[in-house]
């Protein structure tokens, strides 16, 4: 039985040996891929991203445990950060999912960055894609979003959940770094903290500013990110996820974005697009592959001497290149 | 070999509060390139065998200062077993009596590593035992 075989068929520790084989970039990992792509397209895949230390694992470990009650499963992958230094990584999600131990409608998996920018791995995509196919009914991606990464996640998953904590100055970091534009569900968590009020209100006034200018045709406004459908109004939620306070509107929210997204032509696009990019990433490598097999690296050496001592031009170096490849 | 990172779980089983060993040993091997998923305090045998199957590691690290590792340990590696996971290493770290080390090891632990073990040895000890069960792997 392959391996793609054993994880349609809910073995778990196929699923995690396939993970680490896609995640190693394994010469067998694309087949495996190749074989569960029919299987997938059916979970709903959810990114919660916001700053360290707003509380996104305690928050993904309650929803979860929301979803878990009403009798869907849920993948949950965490993505930490690797270092720069070592190539190593301390993956410390889990820490805060204790409480979704020992539950076979719960899949929790860990990764790390492996040197790629931004919030994600460069196997993420493909990460998810296993675990939709595997079967799971939602699908977390939780990581740090910070500035441009945040962007990145949105256009990995269905509904975005941006995350935020009261009192640190998040709510003007995120509308200067854009976050607001990439969110479906804003939350602010640990709203028991002083400045929650505040932070609220704040954001609230953002929001609508954002959705007036919409609503009156500002096309400054209107042309955001991924030129967003203007059929979901974003809510701002408050949450104590350690307390699970606050955690059943959100989860009404999740499920009333995902039907929105089903009920318009959103879901549809929004694959489309995750598609497009999963496939030109593809062709990408590929076509830079072929092309580094056949351009010598003597060939390609001398060139970038030459453009060091200023003979020639990145230019026209990269457009000499360009004519003698096949 | 492998240019992938090793994958390390490090685990506190039981109701031992005291992380700071398991800690420094999980910055340790970051810095030394490997992944280490770290699952914090009050772990189960049972949790902890899940994780280690879930996160496909290949090493397991039990962190016990609290002196019921002649009780825990031995869950730990039943549960490893039931899972299917036997051959996976298993390292013990913390406060061992001397007459306790040899039952441990008899019953499938790789290493145990007292308070006095650098973490230069405990590196080289889990690349050894990983480079190990990757040869045996493919013979």
């Amino acid at each position: 039985m392959s391996l793609a075989t054993r994880i349609i068929s809910g073995d778990r520790r196929a699923l995690a040996r396939a993970l680490t084989l896609v995640e190693d970039g394994a010469a067998t990992s694309e087949r495996i891929l190749a074989e569960l792509h029919a299987y997938g397209g059916n979970a709903h895949l959810v990114g919660v991203t916001g700053a360290p230390g707003v509380g996104k694992s305690t928050l993904v470990s309650v929803l979860a445990q929301s979803l878990r009650a009403r009798g869907d499963t849920v993948g949950v992958l965490a993505v930490d950060p690797t270092s720069p230094f070592s190539s190593g990584a301390i993956l410390g999600d889990r820490i805060r999912m204790r409480d979704l131990a020992g539950d076979d409608g719960i899949y929790i998996r860990s990764m790390a960055t492996r040197g790629a920018l931004g919030g994600l791995a460069h196997a993420t995509a493909a990460v998810v894609d296993v675990l939709d196919a595997a079967g799971f009914d939602h699908v977390i991606v939780e990581t740090v979003g910070v500035g441009q990464a945040g962007v990145e996640i949105a256009a990995n998953v269905h509904t975005t959940i941006v995350l935020m904590s009261p009192g640190s100055g998040d709510d003007i970091q995120a509308i200067k770094a854009g976050i607001l534009e990439i969110a479906d569900i804003l939350v602010i968590n640990k709203a028991d903290l002083p400045g929650a009020e505040q932070a609220r209100s704040y954001l609230h006034s953002t929001l609508m500013m954002g959705q007036s200018a919409a609503a009156r045709g500002d096309s400054a406004q209107v042309d955001q990110a991924d030129g967003r459908s203007l059929g979901w109004q974003v809510p701002l939620l408050t949450t104590v996820a350690i307390s699970a306070e606050g955690v059943d509107a959100l989860l009404e929210t999740l499920l009333r974005h995902q039907d929105y997204l089903e009920s318009s032509a959103e879901l549809d696009r929004r694959q489309r697009k995750r598609m497009r990019a999963i496939v030109e990433s593809l062709l990408r490598n590929r076509l830079y592959t072929r092309f580094v097999h056949q351009v010598s690296q003597k060939r390609f050496n001398a060139l970038l001497q030459a453009i060091v001592s200023r003979e020639t031009d990145p230019y026209s170096g990269a457009a000499r290149l360009m004519e003698e490849f096949d | 070999m492998t240019t992938n990172p090793i994958r390390v779980l490090i685990a506190k089983p039981g109701l031992d509060g005291h992380d700071r060993g398991a800690k420094v040993i999980a910055r340790a091997l970051r810095d030394d390139g490997m992944e280490v998923v770290y699952t914090g305090l009050r772990q189960t045998p049972e949790t902890i065998a899940e994780a280690a199957l879930h996160e496909d590691v290949q090493v397991v690290g039990i962190s016990i200062l609290s002196g019921s590792h002649n009780m825990l340990i031995p869950r730990v590696i039943k549960q490893l077993q039931d899972k299917d996971l036997s051959l996976l290493p298993v390292f013990v770290g913390g406060i061992i009596p001397d007459e306790d080390l040899s039952p441990l090891l008899e019953l499938g632990v790789a290493a145990v590593f007292g308070p006095g073990t650098s973490t230069g040895e405990i590196i080289s000890a889990v690349r050894e035992a990983v480079e190990r069960a990757a040869v045996s792997a493919s013979s």
